[in-house]
C-alpha cells in the first residue's frame, strides 16, 4: 500500500472519504473523542502516507523511513485510520480506540503504536520534536530522512511553538516541513475571535521559514507542496494546508462545536441536529452529501 | 568514626578542606561521556558557562546545540534528539528546567521513558544573592513524581562527575541536580558511586541521618560533633533520591530506630518524603526533616542562608537530638 506510485488523485480522494466514514465510525464506538479536525485533515493524512512519505508499514521502526510527527494529538483518529487503511495494524482494530488496553490511545501513545513516533495531545511541543529530529538527521547523522509535524492553528497560541519555529529558522532545518491544519477553530470558538493568528504566512516567514499555502481538500495540491517543500534549501518549509472542520458532513462543516465531540443520537425533539447524527453523516459521506443518488438503505 | 570503605578524604573533617561547586563536576563528566559515545549530545538554554556546559560546546561543537532562552523548546528538541538515537543532556537553572518546562518534559520525555539527561544547576538557597527566583526548591518533589524518571544529587564535584558518566551509560530519563556554589570535596576518586544504593560514610548505631547533595558534608561535621558526645550517628550519602535505595535505608534504621533527612529543597515532596514514604510502610520509626520548611529562599550569602534557614551542621545535630529523644 506504501507505493506511491499505483495510486490516483481519484484513489486518494476516494481513500479519504473511506477514511472520513472509518473516523465517524470509531468516535460512535469511543463515545467521545474530537471531530471536526479528524474529518478535515482526512486528505492531508492520505497523500502523506499514500505518496509523499517514504516509509513501510511492514517494517514501522525503519531507520530510513521519515518521520510523521502528530502535534496536535486530539486529532489522532485520522492518523489512526490512514494508517490502519496503510496496512500499520488490522481496521477491525479501530473501534477500540479510547478503549481499555487499545493500542489506539485517547492521544497518541507510541508505546503501543511505535510508528506513531511520539506521546502528543499537550498543544505547541510536536514542532519541537520534530525540530530535534530534523537537527540530528541534517546536522550531525547527516543522513536523508525528512522529518514532517502536522500542527493545528490553535495550537500556534503557545510560545513553546514559537520557541521551536525560531529555532527550526535559525538552524536552516530544510529537512523539516511543517503542515498547519488552517480550520480556523479550536475548542471555545473561531481563532480569530479567541486569539488572533493572522497574520500567519507573515509570521512563519519572519521566522525564516518558507511558507507555501494549499487547499487542504485538494489532493494534488498537497502533494506539489510537499514535493516543492523538498527543493528548498537553507529554510523549512511551513504549509498552511486551508482546510473545513468536519469536511464532508454539512452540519458539521466550519462549526467549531464539533472540536471537541463525537457524533450522538439526539433524543429531544425541539433540537434542530439530525436524530442520529453517526447514520446521518456516514450517508452524507457514502453519496458525497447526495451526489450519488442509487443509494439504498 | 568515618567509615574506611567510603574512602573519603582524609580531610574530610578539617576545615581547610579543598572545595568546588558540584557543576564543576557536571562540565567534567559531560567531555568524559562526549568522549566516551559520539551519540552524546549537550543542549544548554543560554547559560553555558554557568551550568558548566562549555566544555562540551568547545570540545565537540558539532554536538552542541543552544536553544535560546527557552527550556520548553530545549525539552521538546532533546525528546526529538533521543529519538533519533542520541545522548541529550539538556542543561539550564533548575529552576526553569525542570520548573518551567515541567508538562514538556512529563509529555515528551518521561511518558516515552527517552534517553534524556535533565541537568538542573544552580538548585538550593546556595545559589544565594540572586535570591527566590533563582533558587530552586521543588525540583526534587517535581522529577522524583514522574515515572520512568531517576533523580541523582550528587554530594560534592568528583561525586558529580561520576554520576554524569553514569547517565549517560543509564537507559532512560535522569534527572541530575547541581549547585552553584564551592562545596567540600570530601570524596576521592575510590569512593564508591553506586547507582540506587547509599553510600555509608559513617557508621553508628543511636540515629541515621539520610542527606543529599552537599549537605551530606554537613552531616558528617554533626555526626561528628554529635561522637563527642557518646552519640553514634550513622551518615547515608543519599545521592540516588528515585529509585530510593530501599535495602540500605532499611538495614540502617533497623539498627538505629531514630532518623534525620537532610535537603536543600522542601521538605514536602524531596528525599524526606521519600524517606518518610518508605518508613511508614516498611518500618516506622520517628523523623526529623532538615530541610526549606515549606517557604521560599531569599537573597544573601550562601553560607548565611544555610544557616539562617537551619540547614547546616549545629542544626543537624540538634535534629538527631531531638529525634533520638522520641524513638
Amino acid at each position: 500500500m506504501s507505493n506511491k506510485n499505483e495510486h490516483t488523485i481519484q484513489d486518494l480522494e476516494e481513500l479519504a472519504n473511506t477514511v472520513r466514514q472509518d473516523i465517524i465510525e470509531m468516535l460512535v464506538a469511543a463515545g467521545s473523542g474530537h471531530t471536526a479536525g479528524p474529518l478535515g485533515m482526512a486528505d492531508v493524512f492520505v497523500a502523506l502516507y499514500f505518496s509523499v512519505l517514504n516509509h513501510n508499514p511492514k517494517d514501522p521502526l525503519w531507520e530510513e523511513r521519515d518521520r510523521l510527527i502528530l502535534s496536535n494529538g486530539h486529532i489522532c483518529p485520522v492518523r489512526y485510520a490512514v494508517m490502519a487503511r496503510a496496512g500499520y495494524f488490522p481496521i477491525k482494530e479501530l473501534k477500540t480506540l479510547r478503549k481499555l488496553g487499545s493500542i489506539l490511545q485517547g492521544h497518541p501513545e507510541p508505546k503501543l503504536l511505535p510508528a506513531l513516533e511520539t506521546t502528543s495531545g499537550p498543544l505547541g511541543s510536536g514542532l519541537g520534536q520534530a525540530s530535534g529530529m530534523a537537527y540530528a538527521f541534517l546536522k550531525i547523522n547527516k543522513t536523508r530522512q525528512r522529518v514532517y509535524c502536522a500542527m493545528s492553528d490553535g495550537e500556534l497560541q503557545s510560545g513553546n511553538t514559537w520557541e521551536s519555529a525560531m529555532f527550526a529558522g535559525n538552524n536552516r532545518l530544510h529537512n523539516l516541513t511543517g503542515i498547519i491544519d488552517r480550520n480556523n477553530i479550536q475548542i471555545d470558538g473561531n481563532t480569530e475571535d479567541i486569539m488572533p493568528l493572522e497574520p500567519l504566512r507573515q509570521k512563519f516567514e519572519a521566522f525564516n521559514w518558507h511558507v507555501l499555502e494549499v487547499d487542504g481538500h485538494n489532493m494534488q495540491q498537497i502533494i506539489d507542496a510537499c514535493n516543492q517543500a523538498k527543493a528548498i534549501q537553507e529554510r523549512p518549509t511551513m504549509i498552511i494546508a486551508h482546510t473545513i472542520p468536519g469536511k464532508g458532513v454539512s452540519f458539521m462543516e466550519d462549526d467549531y462545536k464539533w472540536h471537541g465531540h463525537p457524533p450522538v443520537k439526539v433524543n429531544h425533539p425541539e433540537e434542530p441536529a439530525p436524530k442520529d447524527q453517526a447514520k446521518i453523516a456516514l450517508k452524507e459521506l457514502r453519496t458525497l452529501g447526495g451526489k450519488i443518488r442509487s443509494e439504498h438503505e | 568514626m568515618l567509615n574506611s570503605t567510603a574512602f573519603l578524604s582524609p580531610k574530610t573533617l578539617e576545615s581547610d578542606i579543598e572545595q568546588a561547586p558540584t557543576r564543576n563536576g557536571y562540565g567534567e563528566g559531560l567531555v568524559r561521556a562526549g568522549e566516551n559515545n559520539e551519540q552524546v549530545v549537550a543542549l544548554c538554554a543560554d547559560l553555558s558557562e554557568s551550568t558548566r556546559s562549555e566544555g562540551f560546546q568547545k570540545k565537540f561543537p558539532e554536538r552542541y546545540v543552544q536553544v535560546g532562552v527557552a527550556e520548553q523548546n530545549m525539552a521538546t528538541v532533546a525528546a526529538g534528539l533521543a529519538l533519533a538515537g542520541k545522548i541529550p543532556f539538556m542543561a539550564s537553572y533548575a529552576t526553569f528546567s525542570p520548573g518551567r518546562n515541567n508538562e514538556q518534559i512529563r509529555t515528551t520525555i518521561a511518558i516515552g521513558s527517552l534517553n534524556v539527561k535533565i541537568v538542573g544547576a544552580h538548585a538550593g538557597v546556595s545559589v544565594g544573592p540572586d535570591g527566590a527566583t533563582h533558587q530552586a526548591l521543588e525540583d526534587i518533589g517535581l522529577m522524583r513524581m514522574l515515572p520512568h524518571m531517576s533523580v541523582v544529587y550528587p554530594c560534592d564535584a568528583l561525586e558529580a562527575r561520576k554520576a554524569t558518566e553514569y547517565a549517560a551509560l543509564h537507559k532512560g530519563p535522569v534527572y541530575l541536580r547541581f549547585a552553584r556554589e564551592k562545596t567540600p570535596l570530601f570524596t576521592t576518586e575510590k569512593t564508591p558511586f553506586q547507582f540506587g544504593k547509599v553510600g555509608v560514610f559513617q557508621e553508628g548505631t543511636d540515629a541515621t541521618i539520610i542527606a543529599c547533595g552537599p549537605l551530606v558534608h554537613e552531616a558528617l561535621l554533626a555526626a561528628h560533633a554529635l561522637s563527642s558526645q557518646g552519640i553514634s550517628v550513622e551518615v547515608l550519602n543519599c545521592h540516588t533520591i528515585k529509585p530510593l535505595d530501599k535495602e540500605g535505608i532499611l538495614a540502617s534504621v533497623k539498627k538505629t530506630k531514630a532518623v534525620v533527612t537532610v535537603e536543600e529543597h522542601q521538605v514536602v515532596g524531596g528525599l524526606g518524603s521519600a524517606v518518610a514514604e518508605l518508613l511508614a510502610k516498611e518500618f516506622p520509626a520517628p523523623i526529623e526533616f532538615v530541610g526549606m520548611q515549606d517557604r521560599y529562599g531569599e537573597s544573601g550569602e550562601p553560607q548565611e542562608l544555610l544557616e539562617a534557614f537551619h540547614l547546616t551542621a549545629p542544626w543537624i545535630e540538634k535534629a538527631v537530638q531531638n529525634v533520638m529523644k522520641r524513638a
